[in-house]
């Protein structure tokens, strides 16, 4: 390849994230461009996959058929995303071995959000509330991301994740109108998961040194404060609704600003968990290891099955 | 851990209802086709989103390139006697 056409290349490139045009698989990308999106399809495929876990957790004790068959079938779309977002991934040229591989060595990671335990039922409707809404901020904008394949991928999630986050809500009400043991279960459980679900829009935008870069390119719409922002003010009339209290005491109405001031994480918990040692991060990544190697077998004998045709 | 051999890539083609053509909504890995319809029924038609499915080889399809999309498509571009705005028609003609 010429210079020339390197250069060309690389303004079609350019002229393609300008147009706000979408960068197919087979086009010439950049090589930061295809790492970039690599490393953020893929961690967001890997958190739909351990997201399986703490819900799956309540499977076998869901307190009635009802509520057993609607988490069976949520859980099962989380598994459905992220088979959309590992094949998205793999069209740039990134086997499923290699990524689970690095899903399971701890070189590629996932949502901190799942690696907090799920203590009581009232986690499955706090999770599909605030965890999947949370997500529904983060996701509605990478509908419109400049890589193709992801960005079809997230139309085809967010359609489902807004089943998730009605049915926790729905839960949530449900526990609500109950006794007064229930109610404080579910208040429990927000306590729980409101500091983590502001994390999930990842580090203040001072701190996120790849967002410029990655709003440039168009591959994130946002950033991450602003999301986190959008989130806030979104759950607070959900959390009047419901009846329950956030918990943060520096959360008011803003008019000047027209949006809810509200305190900071613990970003010195989110490090932490981030970098592997939170409540679950060896459980959850021991499980997805044992899974795949259990299931090793499988994938051989369907291969052996395969090749020796089906003329049986 | 040792690298296993992938299961082979399919591509998926679900047709949303009668009347319309089937659009390709990803792909995914089975041994063979029978498995790839299964599992393209579970992972791309869990909410009545299809009521046909193909299932194509990754590696059977040919595609044109897109390094070549300039020569290929090309001769379309200067061929505007192609398109019905060409041919200008009086105002009170009616049905055209």
């Amino acid at each position: 390849m010429t210079a020339t056409a390197n250069a060309d290349r690389e303004a079609d490139f350019e002229r393609t994230i300008e147009h706000h045009d979408r960068i197919e698989p087979r086009d010439w990308m950049p090589e930061k461009y295809r790492a970039t999106v690599i490393r953020q399809v893929a961690q967001h495929a890997h958190s739909e996959i351990i997201g399986m876990q703490p819900e799956g957790n309540w499977i076998t004790r869901a307190p009635s058929l009802r509520r057993k068959a609607i988490l069976l079938a949520k859980v099962q779309d989380e598994a459905g995303h992220g088979l959309y977002l590992y094949s998205a991934c793999e069209t740039l040229g990134v086997s499923r071995g290699e990524l689970t591989d690095k899903l399971i060595s701890g070189k590629q990671k996932y949502s901190s959000i799942f690696n907090y335990p799920t203590l009581s039922y009232a986690d499955v409707g706090t999770i599909g509330w605030l965890v999947d809404g949370a997500a529904i901020c983060n996701q509605v904008p990478l509908c419109r991301t400049s890589y193709g394949p992801y960005g079809r991928a997230m139309i085809r999630v967010c359609k489902e994740e807004s089943f998730h986050q009605r049915q926790g809500y729905e839960l949530l009400m449900t526990m609500m109108s109950g006794t007064d043991e229930q109610r404080a279960m579910v208040q429990e459980s927000v306590d729980r998961f409101w500091w983590p679900a502001l994390m999930m829009f990842g580090p203040p935008d001072a701190d996120s040194p790849n967002t410029a870069q990655s709003m440039a390119w168009g591959i994130k719409r946002d950033t991450n404060d602003d999301l986190r922002q959008k989130f806030v003010d979104m759950s607070v009339p959900q959390a009047e609704a419901l009846g329950v209290t956030l918990p943060d005491p520096e959360l008011a109405w803003n008019e000047e600003r027209g949006h809810h001031d509200f305190g900071q994480p613990d970003w010195d918990e989110f490090a932490a968990v981030v970098s592997g040692s939170g409540p679950c991060n060896a459980q959850r990544i021991a499980h997805r290891k044992r899974a795949h190697d259990e299931g090793a077998w499988v994938r051989e004998a369907a291969l052996a099955f395969a090749a020796k045709g089906t003329d049986l | 851990m040792t690298v296993q051999p992938e299961w082979p890539l399919y591509e998926i083609f679900v047709r949303g209802k009668r009347g319309l053509n089937h659009v390709h909504v990803g792909s995914l890995h089975a041994a063979d086709d029978e498995m790839a319809l299964r599992h393209a029924r579970d992972v791309y038609t869990r909410r009545n989103e299809g009521v046909s499915i193909w299932a194509v080889r990754a590696d059977l399809i040919v595609a044109s390139s897109p390094d070549e999309k300039d020569p290929l498509f090309a001769p379309a571009g200067d061929k505007v006697y192609r398109h019905p705005t060409f041919y200008a028609i009086p105002d009170d003609v009616p049905h055209m």
